[in-house]
């Protein structure tokens, strides 16, 4: 992850491109039918968790192999609770509280240490939640999970269509990608970016680079969480499959597509991966009649390869430098100064 | 809990364990020679278990369908060396573990498509009743395994006495000052990958005739050979056989005295206790690096 010259300093588009995405977001639900909305929503969510996790693995250069568990730990705080009665916001702010206990508690032993102990120490935490999702049925629902979320509410406007939780849902991812870019432009971006390039570096120009690796990890897994919270009170329903390993792995394979080292990278590798695998799920039947849905993970499993041998800093900015060199290519030679595409975007 | 239920927990965690072992030796070789947590080892086990089912199946002799199940996952090992590995050899370590987890996927997928999903069954190594050893049932499969996983134990031991084990050994320790005295990482970085291939494959053919062989079944065995290898301090492989063990008999026991549903969670909650207690392995000689 760690990537040195001009495209380091490739800053993500300030607020306009949040404005212009954000319009043309608020205006989609007025022209298409409800099943680009159902996947649009699909992409608002998973592009919460991955720009969390791109931010960690991006800045702080270690990965998270258990996003889905923090993911989990949100949908099922906010599902119990609920369903007990309590406020809907209050499930949030309590599941995200609890997440960022159990972020602090697994990154504070593991990411003190050299190597990816935390990778492997994530990997565990995931299977252990999934595990508890799956066996604690007295709470959890067991392996058919739990039914019947009631919907969040504000006052008297009760979120219980679909296009309602599609604005509530980007309305959040926006102001997550605009949070998660004035942090990556501030002290703390600074420090993290520099952190990421050389450790050594880093802390011997004062950077508490233990303290900020385990804070990056820590708000990454929070903002899982809150994805994860808002997905069950879209879906009023939770159950234990869809947060084990290999939504872990699709979370990493999203962040990873997009860019680890742009803001855009990672809705972006929401949107590759989530409308691939909906394209997958109506063209593989056609094409190997006796196939389920499992032949997509094959094809994921391509796109990480290929991607990490040949795009190593994503589809945003490999896309951005292709533009540049395009660009650069149709002014005369000599025209510009520097061959450098940085600054651009 | 009488004697006898105990021993038998006790033979069904050994055979389980030294399935685990052999896997986890894989790990090891490969990490210690080239650094790289191959998190697509289990799949060799898997791949291994299914082409000596499916070879079995059509009719090959036992023999052959083993030996074939193991060189079908040396081939991997090779061609994923090849085409992923060493390509990516300029790209940092971390990306290097994402990519072995595409591969593990790729691994996965192209099973299922191969095989399907159904699982196969694999005839046992010898077709005998079982032993009966103090009230408890011992089956000949249980037998094989934990010869095999023994053999391999003290043939490690050896080959680390042996020039070439010592010249890995070297790699390990320093990959610039092995290359100055004329040791080749990139041709050990080969090898590696063909021998833990090949562990995990006769693994898996070995793991068959008591689970079944499944697309999905490298996962989890990748999962816990992970942890055994973690216990045994990922760099030692003598010590991952003992860590294997260890699994295997913690995972029999859970099953056994507490309840099977938690059998999987005892495995990960003692991944975390290492990671956070001793991150060099119970048998580590210096502790983990801090920052």
């Amino acid at each position: 992850m760690i990537r040195r010259g001009p495209l380091a300093q490739l800053y993500p588009p300030s607020w306009p491109a949040i404005v212009t995405v954000g319009i043309v977001l608020a205006v989609i639900p007025f022209v298409s039918g409800p099943y680009v909305l159902s996947v649009l929503i699909a992409v608002g969510l998973s592009a919460i968790v991955a720009v969390g996790l791109s931010l960690f693995i991006g800045y702080a250069g270690q990965i998270s192999l258990g996003h889905a568990g923090f993911y989990g730990i949100g949908a099922y705080t906010s599902a119990i609770l609920a369903l007990r009665g309590v406020d809907g916001w209050a499930t949030i702010l309590i599941g995200m509280a609890i997440t960022g206990g159990v972020a602090w508690l697994v990154s504070r032993p593991t990411l003190r240490l050299e190597g990816h102990y935390l990778a492997m120490a994530t990997l565990g935490l995931g299977m252990i939640l999934n595990i508890i999702m799956i066996q604690w049925t007295s709470v959890t629902g067991g392996p058919s999970g739990l039914t019947g979320i009631p919907p969040l509410t504000v006052g008297s406007l009760v979120f219980d269509a679909d296009w309602k939780l599609y604005y509530l849902i980007w309305v959040m991812a926006l102001l997550v990608i605009w949070g998660f870019r004035n942090l990556v432009h501030s002290r703390v971006g600074r420090a993290l970016k520099a952190l990421a390039e050389s450790e050594a570096a880093a802390s011997s120009l004062g950077v508490p680079t233990a303290r900020f690796k385990e804070m990056a990890f820590i708000l990454s897994a929070m903002v899982a969480s809150l994805a994860g919270s808002l997905y069950a009170f879209y879906l009023s329903f939770v159950s234990p499959s869809t947060f084990d390993a290999m939504a872990s792995i699709e979370f990493l394979i999203m962040a990873i597509a997009g860019g680890v080292r742009s803001v855009w990278g990672a809705p972006v590798g929401a949107a590759v991966v989530t409308i691939l695998s909906q394209a997958m799920k109506s063209v593989v039947p056609a094409l190997f009649p006796s196939a389920g849905g499992e032949y997509s993970i094959l094809v994921f499993g391509v796109l990480l390869v290929v991607i990490l041998l040949f795009l190593p800093q994503g589809i945003v900015p490999g896309l951005a430098r292709g533009v540049l060199t395009i660009r650069h290519r149709w002014t005369r030679p000599g025209d510009s100064g520097s061959a450098a595409p940085g600054g651009e975007g | 809990m009488s004697g006898a239920s105990l021993l038998q927990l006790f033979f069904s965690g050994l055979t389980i364990g030294s399935i685990y072992a052999l896997i986890a030796v894989g790990f090891v070789v490969t990490f210690s020679v080239t650094g790289i947590l191959n998190l697509a080892q289990g799949e060799f086990a898997a791949v291994g278990a299914l082409t000596a089912a499916s070879l079995h199946m059509h009719g090959a002799a036992l023999w052959v369908s083993v030996l074939a199940g193991t060189a079908a996952a040396v081939l991997l090992g090779i061609v994923m060396e090849r085409a992923v590995i060493r390509p990516a050899r300029r790209i940092d370590l971390l990306s290097v573990v994402i990519i072995t987890i595409g591969v593990d996927i790729v691994f996965r997928g192209a099973a299922l498509m191969i095989w399907g999903a159904d699982p196969l069954t694999l005839a046992p190594f010898t077709d005998r009743p079982p032993l009966h050893l103090g009230g408890a049932t011992l089956d000949w499969q249980t037998v094989w395994t934990v010869a095999i996983s023994g053999v391999f134990f003290v043939a490690l031991i050896w080959f680390f006495q042996t020039y070439q084990g010592k010249a890995v050994r070297a790699a390990v320790m320093n990959h610039t000052a092995a290359r100055i005295v004329g040791i080749r990482p990139s041709r050990l970085s080969f090898y590696a990958f063909a021998v833990s291939a090949g562990l995990g494959g006769l693994a898996g053919t070995i793991v068959a005739p008591i689970t079944g062989a499944t697309y999905d079944m490298g996962l989890m065995l990748g999962l816990k050979a992970f942890v055994a290898a973690v216990i045994g301090g990922l760099n030692n492989a003598p010590a991952a056989v003992l860590g294997g063990l260890v699994v295997g008999l913690l995972e029999a026991f859970t099953a056994g005295l507490i309840s099977s549903d938690y059998r999987d969670a005892i495995t990960f909650i003692v991944l975390l206790l290492m990671l956070f207690v001793r991150p060099s392995g119970l048998f580590g000689r210096t502790a983990g690096k801090r920052v």
